[in-house]
C-alpha cells in the first residue's frame, strides 16, 4: 500500500488515515479492500481486480467518492516539506531541573538508577537553579511561554530549593516579560498539607506516579527500606487532587512484563477517583521485567481492551482522560511542532544537580551527550544541531512510516540506548507507538461519529 | 457519501505557513516523561 495512506480497523469499522493531510476516513470493507490496489489513477485495475467480489456498479460509485477526496486533498495529499521556520536555530525554552539526585523510593525500573543517575546522590543548590532560570530567559528569544519541570530523583527531597526557584521564577518572569509554566513530578510519599498548599498557591502542575493496582505498584515501587508504598502514595494523591479541584495534574504509571494486563491498572486508577491518566511501557534492556518483541501480540490485544473500557466508562458517564488517546484530529499541532517532537537537545535541556546540561532528563549521565553547564553555556555546540536535524524527514525509518506526523520520530534517548544512534528509532517503541495511535484515532473517530448521530 | 464518512477536516498542510511559533509546551513534560507523542499536544495559538 501507498506510504501516504494507512489502513486499519477497530471491530468492523475500517479507517483510512491520509498521512500528509491528517484526514481520517471511516470506510466500508469494500473500499478498505480496494485501497490495496488503488493509487489514485488506476481505476481500471481496481475494477478488474474486484469485479468478481463486489458489484462493478458499487465499485465505480466508490471510486467516484475516492476521487472526490483526492480533489479535496484529503487523500493522497501532497508531501510535506520542512517549513522554513524550522531551519532557523533552535531556542531553548524548557528545562528539566534534576533538583535532587536522590530518592526515597527504589523503583526497580528507574532510569535514574534510584535517583543518583549513576553518580553521587546530590542536591541542586541555589546558584545552579538560578543560573538555569537565567539561561532560559536569555536563550528563549522572543518566546513568551517557557517551562521548568522540577524532577529528580524525587524533587520533594529538595523542597527548599523548589521553593526558592519558584519564587525566583515568579519574580524574574515579570521582569523579563515571560510566562513560565512550572511542573513537578513526584512519587507522592513526601506530600503533606504544607507542600500541597505551596504547589497549589504557585500554580505548579504535578505529574504523579502510580502504577495502578496495589500489588503491581508495591512490587515495582518499594521504598528505600523495602516497604510497600501504594497506600501512602494513594492517600497523599487523593488529598492533593481534591485540594486542586481535580485539575492540573496527571497520573502516570509504568507497565512492565509483570502487568501486561494493564487495562486493570488504568481501571484501578479510575476507580480510585483519578481521571487524568497515562500508562507507559517500561524502557529496559536485559531485565526480567523488560518488554520483549514476543510480548507484542498480547500488548496489542490489551490496548484494544483498553479502548473498549475507555469507551464504556465514557458512555456510563464516568469517563477519564487517557493521555495516548487524547489526540485532536481537527486542531492538532502544526507541522513544525510535529517535526521537532520533544525538542530534546535543541529546545529542551535537562540540568543535573551540579549544573551540567544534557539533551534531556534521560540523557543525564551519558557523558558523550554532555552539552556544557548552566554557567558557561553549551560547549559541545555540534550536539544541538545534531538533535535539531534529527526529525522524521531526516530518519530513514520514519520517512516512510505512516505514524511520522503523530509520533514525530520517537524518543531519542531510547534510540540511543538500544541502537547507539539517535537517528535509529527503538523498534519495539515504534510498534507500541503505532498501535497506540491506531487506538487513539479509532477512539476519536468513534466518539465524533457517536456525537454527530 | 455512501461508502466513506470523513471524520475530520484535513489541516496539516495549512500549518506549513502559519505554524512554528513555538509557544506550545515541550511534549515530554506534559505527562509521560519517558515517551513522546506530539499528536496530543495543544496548539497555543488556537486556544
Ligand atoms: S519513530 Fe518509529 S513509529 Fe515513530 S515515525 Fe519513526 S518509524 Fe514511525
Ligand atoms: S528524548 Fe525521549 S525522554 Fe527525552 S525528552 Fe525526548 S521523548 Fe522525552
Amino acid at each position: 500500500m501507498n506510504k501516504n495512506i494507512h489502513k486499519f480497523h477497530y471491530k468492523d469499522v475500517y479507517f483510512l488515515l491520509d498521512v500528509n493531510s491528517g484526514a481520517v476516513h471511516a470506510v466500508d470493507k469494500m473500499i478498505a479492500d480496494m485501497m490495496d490496489v488503488f493509487d489514485g489513477k488506476n481505476d481500471d485495475d481496481v475494477i478488474n481486480k474486484y469485479m468478481n467480489i463486489y458489484k462493478p456498479l458499487e465499485i465505480k460509485e466508490a471510486l467516484s467518492e475516492l476521487h472526490q477526496l483526492i480533489e479535496a486533498e484529503q487523500l493522497f495529499a501532497p508531501d510535506i516539506t520542512v517549513p522554513p521556520v524550522f531551519s532557523e536555530k533552535g531556542i531553548v525554552k524548557s528545562m528539566c531541573l534534576l533538583v535532587a539526585h536522590d530518592c526515597n523510593l527504589r523503583c526497580k525500573y528507574c532510569f535514574a538508577d534510584t535517583g543518583d543517575f549513576g553518580a553521587d546522590r546530590q542536591l541542586m543548590n541555589r546558584q545552579v537553579g538560578e543560573a538555569a532560570v537565567e539561561y532560559i530567559i536569555e536563550h528563549s528569544g522572543s518566546r513568551k511561554h517557557c517551562e521548568i519541570d522540577f524532577f529528580g530523583g524525587e524533587p520533594l527531597v529538595n523542597m527548599p530549593l523548589v521553593k526558592h526557584i519558584t519564587a525566583y521564577v515568579r519574580k524574574r518572569e515579570k521582569e523579563a516579560g515571560k510566562i513560565f509554566k512550572l511542573t513537578l513530578t513526584t512519587n507522592g510519599i513526601l506530600l503533606n498539607d504544607e507542600n500541597i498548599k505551596f504547589l497549589n498557591d504557585n500554580n505548579i502542575s504535578v505529574v504523579i506516579s502510580l502504577d495502578g493496582r496495589k500489588s503491581v505498584h508495591d512490587h515495582m515501587r518499594p521504598d528505600a527500606g523495602g516497604h510497600d508504598t501504594y497506600n501512602r502514595a494513594v492517600a497523599n494523591f487523593k488529598k492533593l487532587v481534591k485540594s486542586r479541584n481535580d485539575e492540573n495534574y496527571y497520573m502516570r504509571g509504568t507497565y512492565t512484563k509483570y502487568n501486561l494486563d494493564f487495562t486493570n491498572d488504568v481501571v484501578s486508577m479510575a476507580d480510585e477517583g483519578f481521571d487524568i491518566l497515562s500508562i507507559e511501557p517500561v524502557i529496559a534492556k536485559d531485565e526480567d521485567y523488560a518488554i520483549l518483541e514476543s510480548d507484542l501480540p498480547q500488548i496489542f490485544a490489551e490496548y484494544d481492551k483498553l479502548v473498549n473500557t475507555y469507551l464504556q466508562y465514557r458512555r456510563e458517564g464516568r469517563g477519564f482522560f487517557f493521555f495516548h488517546f487524547n489526540i485532536d484530529l481537527n486542531n492538532g499541532p502544526c507541522v513544525a511542532k510535529r517535526l521537532s517532537g520533544c525538542g530534546a537537545g535543541h529546545e529542551y535541556y535537562a540540568v543535573a544537580a551540579n549544573g551540567d546540561m544534557y539533551p534531556c532528563h534521560q540523557f543525564v549521565g551519558r557523558e558523550k551527550y554532555l552539552l556544557g553547564n548552566v554557567f558557561e553555556g553549551v560547549t559541545s555546540t555540534q550536539i544541538p544541531q545534531h538533535f535539531r536535524n534529527c526529525h522524521v524527514l531526516n530518519k530513514d525509518k520514519c520517512r516512510d512510516c505512516w505514524a511520522r506526523y503523530f509520533c514525530s520520530g520517537g524518543c531519542h534517548a531510547n534510540a540511543d540506548l538500544f541502537n547507539n544512534d539517535i537517528y535509529k528509532p527503538y523498534e519495539l517503541g515504534c510498534e507500541l507507538q503505532k498501535k497506540r495511535l491506531e487506538c487513539a484515532i479509532a477512539v476519536q473517530a468513534l466518539m465524533s461519529m457517536e456525537n454527530s448521530h | 457519501m455512501k461508502h466513506i464518512k470523513t471524520v475530520n477536516k484535513p489541516y496539516l498542510q495549512s500549518t506549513l505557513k502559519t505554524g512554528g511559533c513555538g509557544e506550545c509546551q515541550a511534549s515530554c513534560q506534559s505527562a509521560c516523561k519517558t515517551s513522546c507523542t506530539v499528536g496530543n499536544q495543544v496548539c497555543e495559538k488556537k486556544q
